[in-house]
């Protein structure tokens, strides 16, 4: 039997709020974190909002010498994990340096970085580039930086698979526990609302255009019109369960099942790889669909995506049979972030009782969906599903269980 | 023959700008000796430091002058020297 593998500690950073805390209690009571753009004047951009992180200052959290080498992404990541270490009771001298990895997933880098040294190349020439661009922008900076500021030597890296990643990360910190190694920081942290972060979302077509903050992210809806990015995530502390408890550390759930699939060639005609993903995860929890308490969903808000997901979740589990949940519609999508920020939600809802809600959206009944609404929903969770899709056809499913 | 002079003043403003302070180092203490690494500064830090300092003096480091100036006084000396101005620190 393979080794257990749970999550003993959470760190976030969310739009709708700063800190485990604050990100629950805004969740379960419905507040939204999405507005008009404050980063950059958005005015000459056709999508207007964001969820951004208000009242984040990475000065009262990180050494200075830190500041002149990270993005954005990389000081919300820094301090999550922070977070997630003492949510996890763990002092990283404690242990060997070996014993310790970090496998987070970004979906795009550090981009504001990256472009205030692109214009510096531009305006002012080569010699005015940082050297820091060397790293800071690049996709494996957050892992690094989470290594090198904690002294985590043991098996890392990151994982590039747009929107799923954030599984796909916690998926492969599981592997390397299983491997043998102690503890692994895992999650994502994404943060890209700058103006070369934003044309290159435009770029992808699956933008909301709304102006109006409670229209314009609506998955499942009628009104459905894409989607309004975040920034933000979560990161976890993963450990054996056996550790865990020798350790007595409090146990936030288990990750108990996983499974990845890959979209067949577009206009193939093969059905999309959803619910293959979803399946193997329940296989490999030694889950049956009846036992799931509660999905918290991709939440496309592109009709065909949202069609998809529909149909994946009604064959799996039955037409209505499962409540199915969104709360990403109070913080946009966070990219890879969104995922692990979604697994932390599921294991809140755990511990309180209450699936969080899903806001602003009316869900059309073709769906068949039993959608949790604007308020939240007290149920006994114990068997939660996150569901996670990248552009390119990525499709990731993890199932997570309350601690035994 | 260049009048500007590079200072320990000028090195530890462009130290901070451009890599930050490390909190338990006092950049205003009697550092002219202490070696970066002990400052808090690695290879990339110094780089970067290298950087600016070409920028704004408008010279150009040798590859080797930062691995071969190990110390605030041995870096001083060395940007001075290429300026041409002959100042004992």
């Amino acid at each position: 039997m393979s080794t257990r593998v749970v999550v003993t500690g959470l760190g976030v950073v969310s739009p709708n709020g700063l800190g485990t805390e604050d990100f629950w209690a805004a969740t379960r009571s419905g507040k939204s974190g999405i507005g008009r753009i404050t980063r950059f004047d958005p005015s000459r951009y056709p999508a207007r909002l964001a969820g951004e992180i208000p009242g984040f200052v990475a000065e009262e959290h990180l050494p200075n010498r830190l500041l002149p080498q990270t993005d954005r992404m990389t000081r919300l990541a820094l301090v999550a994990t922070d977070w997630a270490l003492a949510d996890a009771g763990m002092v990283p001298e404690d242990l060997p340096a070996f014993d310790m990895g970090v496998v987070t997933a970004s979906h795009s880098g550090g981009f504001e970085f990256g472009q205030n040294e692109l214009r510096k190349l531009w305006s002012l020439g080569s010699r005015h580039v940082s050297a820091y661009q060397s790293f800071a922008w690049f996709y494996a900076v957050n892992s690094g930086q989470i290594s090198i500021r904690n002294g985590m030597k043991g098996p890392s890296g990151v994982v590039v698979s747009d929107q799923a990643g954030g599984l796909d990360a916690v998926a492969q910190a599981r592997r390397q526990i299983r491997r043998g190694t102690a503890l692994i920081v895992s999650g994502a942290v994404d943060a890209s609302i700058c103006p070369w972060g934003w044309v290159a979302q435009l770029a992808g077509d699956r933008l909301s255009t709304s102006e109006e903050p409670t229209r314009a992210y609506l998955p499942f809806d009628g009104e459905a019109r894409g989607h309004v990015p975040g920034e933000g995530g979560a990161i976890l502390i993963l450990e054996s369960e056996e550790a865990a408890r020798v350790r007595g550390a409090r146990i936030h759930g288990e990750i108990a099942g996983y499974g990845a699939t890959i979209d067949p060639p577009p206009g193939s005609g093969g059905e999309a790889g959803l619910r293959r993903a979803l399946e193997t995860a329940l296989a490999d929890a030694g889950v049956r669909p009846e036992e799931v308490d509660v999905v918290f969903a991709d939440a496309a808000a592109i009709p065909e995506l949202d069609r998809t997901e529909a149909d994946a979740l009604n064959t799996v589990f039955g037409r209505g049979a499962v409540p199915v949940t969104a709360p990403k519609t109070m913080t946009g999508r966070l990219y890879s972030g969104a995922a692990p920020l979604d697994l932390a939600a599921a294991f809140l809802a755990m511990a309180d009782g209450l699936i969080p809600p899903t806001v602003n959206t009316e869900p059309l009944p073709e769906y068949g969906l039993d959608l949790v609404g604007p308020q939240p929903r007290p149920a006994e969770v114990r068997t939660a599903v996150v569901l996670a899709r990248g552009q390119g056809g990525f499709n990731s499913a993890v199932v997570v269980r309350a601690p035994r | 023959m260049s009048t500007k002079e590079f200072t320990l003043d000028d090195l530890k403003r462009i130290l901070r700008d451009s890599a930050g302070a490390d909190e338990a180092v006092d950049l205003d203490g009697d550092i002219l000796d202490a070696g970066f690494e002990e400052l808090g500064y690695e290879s990339l830090a110094l780089l970067e430091t290298g950087g600016r300092i070409e920028r704004e003096f408008d010279i150009t480091l040798d590859d080797d002058v930062l691995v071969s100036a190990p110390t605030p006084r041995t870096l001083i000396a060395a940007v001075n020297n290429l300026l041409g101005t002959d100042v004992a620190v």
